[in-house]
């Protein structure tokens, strides 16, 4: 398989502080990578470099063969090809389901109006909130919310989908809902790195597994190796505090 | 109950010139007031040292000192001091103005401020840049906050008008007191009759912009 994204001794400081701290990082393309670790551990602002919302220090990052961070110029252009989905509910209150999901590529993409509502129409269907799309943000729930975001970030047709602790700031009972669409997403061959708490699904959803801290990659495996064989002290600790038997 | 007195010579009119006058000043001022007050609530967000001390000395002053004496200080005082020889008029707009603008530029700088980083960030995240982010995202959320805060300012600054006549300006209110005056023999009960009709024409000017910005509030409750 081909290579679709490449990190090269990434590094980020705030005030003095590594937060990432020379981290590689080959990803090909329909592979899912899945990041773990402790909260700190730099694993959000990973992926903002990786679109280029937060500035490097050292190294770069590259999508294809096109250096994307540090690159000023055509950062835009960029962002046209990583989507990303937030931890909070970031949808345009303003505008409703439909509209959410169709400015982009109006705006940005310039394609006509007509067949960018007949896409968004199928993909809201298939995430199940066709209903919605005359309502607005505040009238659905945290789920429901977080759907029509991964459905905003699809219609960009990304090459590769960021999910930044997408469940995180749900209710227990709105998780599976949002996971399933994801792991859908997982079948259907696309690339995603995704920052999550969620360990069963880690599992599940994941080609390969890294675990973060303290700003570096400590370990790094296949999903069975990775959660039943750890081999670092660090991740087996942190593993540990995911289970409650002795 | 003495309403017999406006259908006497042009008091009728008389009245609503006085109103004329009341919300020509405050309309004035309103417009100078909304297009300052954007102004300085911009370069409010910028955090820049200077700026932020300047503007909360302005807004405290505001606060703190009662609309008469800005009047009084400008017409009065600034006239003997400066040696400008400003009208009643010019003075009542430059203080509802610079009352106004230190209000406006808090709502102002409150709406801005207020948009959360997030909806900056999932914007460009989408490939937008910063003038599609502004034109689509930022500036719809912010007017949709901003208009119904400044329609009350509005409002607020129409009623307030009513203090000019202590400088001389003869709005409603002072048209009101001389046609009592003029009609005390013959009108004993004019002093109700009038001041209820300028209730009534206080209440005309001020409910429309008050129902409007419930309607909009309303509609943009998002």
């Amino acid at each position: 398989m081909e290579e679709i994204l490449r990190v090269e001794n990434l590094s980020k400081k705030y005030e003095d502080v590594d937060v990432l701290d020379g981290i590689s990082l080959s990803v090909k393309k329909g592979e899912v990578v899945v990041i773990v670790g402790p909260s700190g551990c730099g694993k959000s602002t990973f992926l903002r470099c990786l679109n280029g919302l937060e500035d490097i220090r050292d190294g770069s990052v590259f999508l294809g063969d096109e250096k994307i961070n540090p690159n000023k110029k055509n950062l835009s252009k960029t962002r046209e090809k990583i989507g990303m989905v937030f931890q909070s509910y970031d949808l345009f209150p303003h505008k409703t389901i439909l509209q959410n999901v169709t400015l982009a590529p109006i705006k940005v993409k310039k394609r006509k109006k007509a067949e960018v509502e007949e896409e968004a129409l199928k993909l809201l269907d298939r995430v199940g909130l066709i209903s919605k799309k005359d309502n607005y943000p505040r009238q659905l729930s945290g789920g429901q919310k977080q759907r029509v975001a991964i459905v905003r970030a699809l219609i960009m047709h990304p090459e590769v989908l960021l999910f930044d602790e997408v469940t995180a700031a749900l209710d227990p009972e709105m998780v599976r809902e949002v996971l399933d669409v994801v792991l859908s997403l997982a079948k259907e061959g696309r690339t995603m790195l995704i920052v999550t708490h969620e360990m069963s699904f880690a599992r599940a959803v994941a080609d390969r597994v890294i675990f973060l801290d303290g700003g570096k990659i400590v370990e790094e495996g296949k999903p069975t190796d990775f959660f039943d064989n750890p081999k670092t002290d660090r991740l087996k600790k942190f593993l540990k505090t995911f289970s409650y038997e002795e | 109950m003495g309403f017999e007195v406006l259908l006497k010579g042009n008091n009728a009119l008389r009245l609503l010139g006085g109103l004329g006058v009341a919300m020509y000043i405050s309309m004035i001022s309103v417009v100078i007031s909304i297009t300052l007050g954007i102004i300085l609530g911009m370069l409010m967000t910028l955090k820049n040292p200077v700026i932020n001390a300047v503007s909360r000395v302005y807004l405290e002053i505001v606060r703190i000192m009662p609309q008469m004496v800005l009047l009084f200080i400008v017409y009065f005082g600034a006239t003997k001091i400066l040696g400008l020889n400003l009208s009643a008029e010019v003075s009542a707009v430059i203080v509802f103005s610079f009352w106004g603008t230190a209000e406006m530029s808090d709502l102002v700088r409150g709406a801005l401020t207020g948009i959360p980083a997030i909806q900056y960030e999932s914007s460009m995240a989408l490939g937008m840049n910063r003038l599609q982010t502004y034109i689509h995202v930022i500036i719809p959320q912010i007017v949709r906050r901003l208009i119904p805060l400044s329609i009350n300012l509005i409002t607020r600054m129409i009623k307030t008008t009513s203090l000019v006549m202590m400088i001389g300006i003869v709005e409603v209110l002072k048209v009101g007191q001389q046609i009592i005056e003029a009609n005390r023999k013959s009108s004993p009960n004019a002093a109700f009759g009038i001041f209820a009709t300028i209730f009534i024409l206080y209440f005309l000017a001020c409910y429309p912009i008050s129902c409007l910005s419930k309607y909009l509030e309303k509609k943009w409750e998002n």
